[in-house]
């Protein structure tokens, strides 16, 4: 039991701080939110600090239920420091309607412990409890402004077709269970490998990945999130385009690799299917959208829908190229939504429409330069970091004789590159709108500026450090 | 014998409440006669060996569930006169479905006749030990993870639910105990020696 707790001491800090931060929210009110932000920002380091020392160490804790291996660490420490982005967003940008309260930093930590557990699942009951944790936490968090209509539908929303997908995967968890005779993803694994797949477990195969395609917002469960993505607070939305994001995915790709491993064969057909469509719907959908939010929803469906391509390869390769692809788009993703947050008018009031942002070259240079550099990245166009985690998972596609699925890949990638561009050229050449109201925020500038920096061409330079990680991780599912 | 017995009891009056519950006039009354029907259903689990099974059904049937039922019906404006109206004419629908009803017992009771199916058992039993324990070894051990992560995912509804939910409201006047209690005679009572054919000035 003494070892099983020390592999989950990242879980236990999370758990301590965010109690003890709920016990301050009460006693201090509302007015020292920002500091209670602050904290769980450090309670959030704090649990990242241990994660790579369990890793190096390893093991299974709990008779298999949480695995601590180097996949985990990797996703877990990713999934932190997109939680930790979301807090400094959230701190520049409620409050000046006085509808900043001290449980937000309390439910995002509470969602990272949930999202720390998926990551690290090693049984079917674990994937679930983990998934609903951060679910429900996200669900309260989309209608945190509850006086605006919009986040209160988006909540609402959320709420329903999160439920409903959480009956889906229940049920295949249910259907694994009754036809394999276990939860553990090990057992799963052998059930599967020593009698073939069954009609039950490939129904329960089918319903399971249809709930997490939910999650990650896959096509066609995708339905939910323009909607949601527009209604819900602008750092929620960018909380729940990084991290849960990286959370389903690497949840996904657990599941996959060492759940239904043997099954290969039936689950990657659904998977090539979710890719393709992914990175279609998101390209062709996002065309049209007037709204800078619906625009970044579809731009996560397409990019998702990359990374399953990678998915689809079910190698080494693949696996590691999720990771570094997952460790790309929260960068890119995180600083568009950033500067999503920047776009307010005059009065302080928070604009939307990508009209906005025409000829902001003229009235404000480094943000524009900030945003080119996020869409030239999200397209793929070489000279930018965003181009090379698309390279890896191409790359990977090819290794496993899927050679086709690539070059589909790269020609969806095309079409939604011309969106992005789209926005480029709206800052640029267009004749400029009126300026955006003035910020103050430094933590937030800093945040875009090291997002900026980190996926321009200097982020290729990061390769070796990242690059062996993601790798090592990989192995850790082989 | 006692366990004859009991069955007996508890069947019969199971039956019975079951029977009052929809016969009473008063819903009201209607919902006591289900929580006496859930209790004695409690007692025939009991003689069955289920006994988690029976403390949950008291627990949570009669401690939540019928509660929430009364509050419910105590709430809300039911004209039960106006439901009890429209026998007339749902009266062949609802033959209808008695019918469905008959025919599955009817059958369900040939079926039982002609022998049960035998599945095999997924883990064992052990005689020995009692439900409770089983289950408590099972939840507090193995599975101690998950129960513990289950505890935060009712603990994130609880912050949700206030967090939704909660306002701050300004036009109310809560009590404040500490005022109350500091309060003296002094500051509240004054004596007063009217004289006699005087009124009381205040």
């Amino acid at each position: 039991m003494g070892e099983s707790l020390a592999l989950t001491l990242p879980e236990i800090i999370l758990t301590v701080g965010a109690i003890v931060l709920m016990l301050a929210a009460a006693f201090a009110g509302d007015r020292h939110a920002r500091t209670i932000t602050w904290a769980a920002i450090g309670v959030l380091a704090l649990a990242a600090a241990w994660v790579p020392g369990i890793a190096t160490a390893g093991g299974v804790a709990f008779d298999g239920l949480f695995v601590a291996d180097s996949f985990a660490a990797f996703a877990k420490v990713l999934v932190y420091i997109a939680a930790a982005a979301a807090l400094v967003a959230a701190n520049g940008w409620f409050g000046r309607a006085g509808d900043y309260r001290a449980e937000y930093p309390v439910l995002i930590l509470l969602s990272s412990i949930g999202m720390g557990m998926m990551v690290s699942a090693g049984d079917l009951l674990t994937l679930y409890v983990g998934l609903e944790l951060q679910s429900l936490a996200a669900y309260v968090l989309a209608s945190f402004q509850r006086t605006d209509n919009r986040s209160a539908e988006a909540g609402l929303k959320y709420f329903v077709l999160g439920a409903l997908a959480s009956g889906i995967l229940l049920y295949g968890v249910s259907l694994l269970y009754g036809f394999t005779g276990s939860t553990l993803f090990g057992d799963v694994s052998v059930a599967l490998q020593n009698d073939g797949v069954s009609t039950g477990e490939l129904f329960g195969i089918v319903f399971v990945l249809a709930g997490i395609a939910f999650k990650v917002s896959a096509v066609p469960f995708h339905m939910w999130t323009p909607d949601v993505y527009e209604g819900a607070p602008t750092p929620v939305t960018a909380f729940f385009a990084s991290a849960p994001k990286v959370a389903a995915m690497a949840l996904l790709t657990r599941v996959a690799i060492e759940g239904m491993g043997p099954a290969t064969f039936e689950w990657r057909q659904i998977v090539i299917f979710m890719a393709l469509a992914s990175t279609i719907l998101g390209g062709v959908a996002a065309i049209g959208q007037p709204n800078i939010k619906r625009l970044l929803a579809y731009s996560s469906i397409n990019n998702v829908g990359f990374a399953l391509i990678g998915l689809a390869a079910a190698n080494r390769e693949g696996v590691s190229a999720i990771l570094f692809y997952m460790a790309v788009y929260v960068a890119m993703t995180v600083g568009s939504f950033l500067i999503v947050l920047r776009m307010r008018d005059e009065a302080g009031e928070p604009v939307e429409t990508i009209a906005s942002l025409s000829g902001l070259s003229r009235t404000n240079k480094p943000l524009a330069a900030a945003m080119a550099i996020f869409m030239f990245s999200l397209a793929g166009i070489p000279p930018l970091f965003g181009f090379w985690p698309k390279f890896l998972v191409f790359d990977a596609a090819v290794r496993a004789d899927l050679t086709w699925l690539a070059a589909v890949g790269i020609v969806t990638s095309a079409i939604s590159a011309f969106y992005y561009l789209k926005i480029v050229k709206t800052m640029y050449f267009d004749e400029p709108a009126p300026a955006y109201g003035p910020t103050a925020d430094v933590p937030q500038t800093i945040l875009i500026a090291a997002a900026a920096l980190f996926v321009s061409p200097l982020g290729y330079l990061a390769i070796p450090l990242i690059q062996p990680l993601a790798d090592n991780a990989a192995s850790a599912l082989f | 014998m006692i366990q004859a017995f009991a069955f007996y009891l508890f069947a019969a009056i199971v039956i019975a409440s079951g029977v009052l519950t929809i016969g009473a006039r008063n819903p009201v009354h209607s919902v006591l006669w289900l929580i006496l029907a859930f209790f004695n259903a409690a007692g025939l689990f009991l003689i069955l060996g289920a006994e988690f099974i029976a403390m949950l059904l008291v627990i949570v049937y009669v401690g939540a569930v019928a509660v929430l039922f009364l509050f419910v019906v105590m709430m809300l404006d039911v004209d039960f006169a106006e439901l009890r109206a429209g026998v007339a004419r749902y009266w062949p629908f609802a033959t209808l479905l008695a019918l469905v009803l008959l025919a599955e017992i009817v059958f369900a009771l040939a079926a039982w006749n002609a022998g049960t199916i035998v599945a095999p058992k997924a883990s064992p039993t052990m005689q020995d030990v009692s439900n409770i324990e089983l289950l408590g070894r099972a939840l507090y051990t193995r599975y101690v993870y998950i129960f513990e992560a289950a505890g935060l995912v009712l603990l994130v509804a609880m912050i949700g639910a206030i967090v939704l939910t909660h306002r701050q409201r300004s036009d109310v006047r809560p009590q404040r105990v500490s005022d109350q209690v500091r309060r003296r005679p002094e500051d509240a009572v004054v004596n007063m020696h009217p004289g006699v054919g005087q009124g009381v000035e205040l």
